[in-house]
């Protein structure tokens, strides 16, 4: 579309955006205390890095805090202690510029679109993120709440999390229960994710789904509705939680057809429930460093039909299995943080192909289960508590697709993120981080962005030879308040 | 593909240009520290010092954070190197491992929480830099620890002892007769800094802000609590009457079970009219 002098002179004025952001860092003074803060820094009044490696991932101390339901367990926890004007709000949102490419795109002609051709498709500007408002805290000594609704960038809202939690039941740390919606107590958190761009803004593990997949569940990065019972030991290097969750992948409502939002449109309830266990083990390592292991598993059903009323689906029924496992491990020492992850993911063939589990056998049709395995490698190099580099390496690979045509790895995907994350400041008030971040992903044959197996490469068909490269470029200022 | 390559050596120079503008400080006045088995390092303990303490104990460690104002109690002070937990005799330094309990423990019903989390390393590298701040740590040395004998089994004659010890020492006068800490001079008192501080309120506390044992509560009075009007009865004491008055102290906690309650409550029980009140309305002040 655009002409080369054009694109040239695009290229130069984008190339100094990050030179300008930087010298903007540089030259500005330092800002003042604002009169508003983040939730609990100001109720506690410690810095963001007390709890964070970087906000918003949390660093050990942070994790304590967060099992300990919100609390310090000083006697200063309960709201009747604060101040009556403590309100624990905060608000989170990013304005950004962002670059997003992908090339072997299928291309309209511009003056016949039944001129279809591969090519590349970029587009870039400023724009904004999705916005949280976050309610947390305690509502008395050991009992403890969360409400987050959350929009996309169009401000449609819903809610990301909203609970109660019940906190060190008989005086032991090792019962806690909450009931609600709320983040699965995976590996490592995906919603405290310290890089944010389109293609380096989540696990791909946690919502990977293989072409053609017909499985509802959005995958374990999804929040999930249910009760949670979980358990730690003094300093959490112990832990463990259990979870039944409804199966509905955390979207609310009972019926089929009256999706609450956007967001949620098309989940058929489920009248089963899933099951979600994770534990995980630190221990204590050279360099003054800790290392934690761990294992999860997530056992679900869904539907494959509907039951229906005047001919509308009410709920789900032939309810057929898939699992999420795998294993975790961590290692913080010094200044670098390393984490691991591996997934193992199996969907009934009925489940992925979308055959009513009623209509009889599946000998024959070559359709089976889909089994896959991937894994992400994160490395974090804490320069100060201000400034933190990320790097991250994720892949995942199909065992088996869901049907013995599809070429064996049709969907399989590589991705790099590496992002730069500096903080300049850091006291209890507010938040305040300069992001600069490059993501890379390659797919083989077809796109899969946060679990929804995108557009097929070019107009190769199912073609795994062709790789669809995909490139997400963002510079952005990420603040709470 | 250029423009990617542009930007991303573009981030790259930027990181490199901060990391230039980061100043570097070097640490002053390194005693060391050496607790639960480890040593510590002070510049290490510094970076640590910045990420968790600062907020509160300032940047210089004078108590001046950016949070102090609003804090009650207010944060430590490190360069008075003047510390209340500690195990040894009041007017001396407290050990490294007083220092590394200390951060361990939290202090109960103030905002420094239990630093539990950390691991032991960076809780002594924090107590190495903690003790630059105060050139004492560089002349004086610590202090010996008391020595702690063994506690005598919690009987009504030594909870009726502890009793009478407290009424003859005047402990009253800011704990208050029933330990609530609302004796007639409570209001009065103030720590080192002319910062008013309240006396420990036995009915409603269940921890203490230096531990939770007999022997916790034991070495309070043997060593005193530097900076604030509480006393070491080290010279006025003899360690018997000191678990006396342990044991007459837990008396007043109801909140917390203890052998030394449930013998005086019996007691009482069979006893009504021979107990004789204490405080000011016994002596009629």
């Amino acid at each position: 579309m655009n002409s080369p002098l054009m694109t040239k002179r695009i290229n130069r004025v984008v190339a100094g955006v990050p030179a300008l952001l930087f010298l903007l860092a540089v030259l500005l003074p330092s800002p003042k205390p604002a009169k508003a803060i983040p939730a609990f820094a100001r109720k506690y009044g410690l810095p963001c890095s007390a709890c964070h490696v970087g906000w918003p991932e949390l660093n050990n101390f942070g994790q304590v805090f967060r099992d300990n339901g919100y609390q310090m367990m000083n006697e200063r926890d309960s709201p009747i202690t604060r101040d009556p004007s403590y309100f624990p709000a905060t608000i989170r949102i990013t304005p950004q510029w962002h670059r997003e490419s992908a090339n072997n795109q299928p291309v309209n002609n511009s003056t016949s679109e039944s001129e279809d051709h591969t090519g590349t498709l970029t587009t870039a500007g400023f724009d904004l993120s999705g916005l949280d408002m976050w309610f947390a805290g305690t509502l008395y000594k050991n009992i403890s709440f969360s409400v987050l609704p959350s929009s996309d960038s169009f401000a449609n809202f819903h809610f990301e999390n909203a609970f109660v939690r019940f906190d060190n039941l008989f005086n032991s740390s090792w019962l806690n229960v909450k009931v609600g919606k709320f983040e699965l107590d995976l590996p490592v958190s995906e919603k405290r994710l310290l890089t944010l761009s389109g293609d380096g803004g989540f696990y791909y593990i946690y919502h990977f789904s293989p072409f053609g997949d017909q499985n509802p569940f959005g995958g374990i990065g999804d929040n999930q509705l249910g009760v949670e019972l979980v358990g730690h030991n003094a300093n959490s290097y112990t832990r463990y939680a259990v979870s039944v969750l409804s199966s509905n992948d955390g979207g609310v409502g009972l019926l089929y057809g009256v999706p609450p939002s956007p967001s949620e449109a098309g989940n058929p309830s489920g009248r089963t429930y899933d099951v979600y266990g994770h534990f995980e083990q630190g221990f204590n390592t050279i360099g003054n460093g800790f290392m934690k292991v761990g294992a999860y598993g997530y056992f679900g059903y869904a539907p494959t039909f509907f039951e229906t009323s005047g001919g509308n689906p009410i709920y789900g029924k032939g309810n057929e299995p898939f699992y999420r496992a795998g294993a975790e491990w961590k290692w913080y020492f010094n200044k670098f943080l390393v984490k691991g992850v591996y997934l193992h993911g199996y969907d009934n063939a009925f489940l992925a192909n979308g055959i009513p589990s009623n209509s009889g056998s599946l000998k024959g049709t070559g359709n089976q289960a889909a089994i896959w395995n991937g894994g992400f490698i994160e490395g974090q190099y804490v320069i100060s508590p201000q400034w933190i580099m990320i790097g991250r390496w994720e892949t995942v690979h199909m065992a088996q697709q869901i049907n013995t045509e599809t070429p064996g790895n049709l969907g399989n995907l590589n991705a790099i993120t590496y992002a730069n994350r500096w903080y300049p400041f850091m006291f209890s008030r507010a938040g305040l981080a300069l992001q600069q971040e490059v993501s890379w992903v390659r797919s083989n044959g077809v796109t899969n962005q946060g679990g929804a197996y995108g557009s097929l490469c070019g107009d190769a068909g199912l073609s795994p030879t062709c790789k669809i490269n995909s490139y997400s470029i963002m510079l952005g200022f990420d603040f709470d308040f | 593909m250029a423009l990617s390559k542009k930007i991303t050596r573009s981030l790259m120079l930027g990181a490199f240009g901060v990391a230039l503008a980061i100043p570097g400080v070097a640490v002053a006045q390194d005693a060391g520290a050496h607790a639960a088995g480890l040593t510590g390092n002070a510049e290490t303990g510094k970076q640590y010092y910045r990420r968790w303490c600062v907020g509160c104990h300032g940047k210089e460690g004078n108590g001046e954070g950016e949070n102090a104002p609003y804090l009650d109690p207010k944060p430590r002070d490190f360069t008075e190197a003047l510390f209340r937990w500690r195990s040894t005799p009041t007017g001396t330094l407290p050990t490294d491992q007083d220092l590394y309990d200390t951060i361990t423990r939290g202090v109960v019903d103030t905002l420094m929480p239990t630093w539990r989390p950390l691991t032991p390393q960076t809780r002594v590298d924090l107590i190495a830099y903690i003790k630059t701040f105060s050139p004492k740590w560089q002349t004086q040395k610590a202090g010996t620890p008391i020595t702690i004998p063994p506690e005598p089994p919690q009987t009504i004659d030594s909870v009726l002892h502890g009793r009478q010890l407290f009424d003859q020492m005047q402990c009253w006068k800011c704990h208050g007769p029933e330990g609530r800490g609302d004796g007639p001079s409570a209001i009065t008192l103030t720590d080192d800094k002319g910062e008013p501080i309240r006396p420990y309120n036995f009915h409603d506390g269940t921890r203490f802000r230096c531990g939770e044992t007999n022997q916790d509560l034991y070495k309070i009075f043997m060593t005193g609590l530097d900076g604030t009007p509480m006393p070491s009865f080290a010279d006025s004491l003899k360690p018997q009457d000191a678990w006396d008055l342990v044991h007459f102290l837990r008396t007043l906690q109801p909140n917390v079970p203890s052998t030394s309650r449930t013998v005086w409550l019996d007691y009482v029980k069979t006893h009504q009219g021979q107990i004789k009140p204490m405080g000011a309305d016994a002596q009629g002040q």
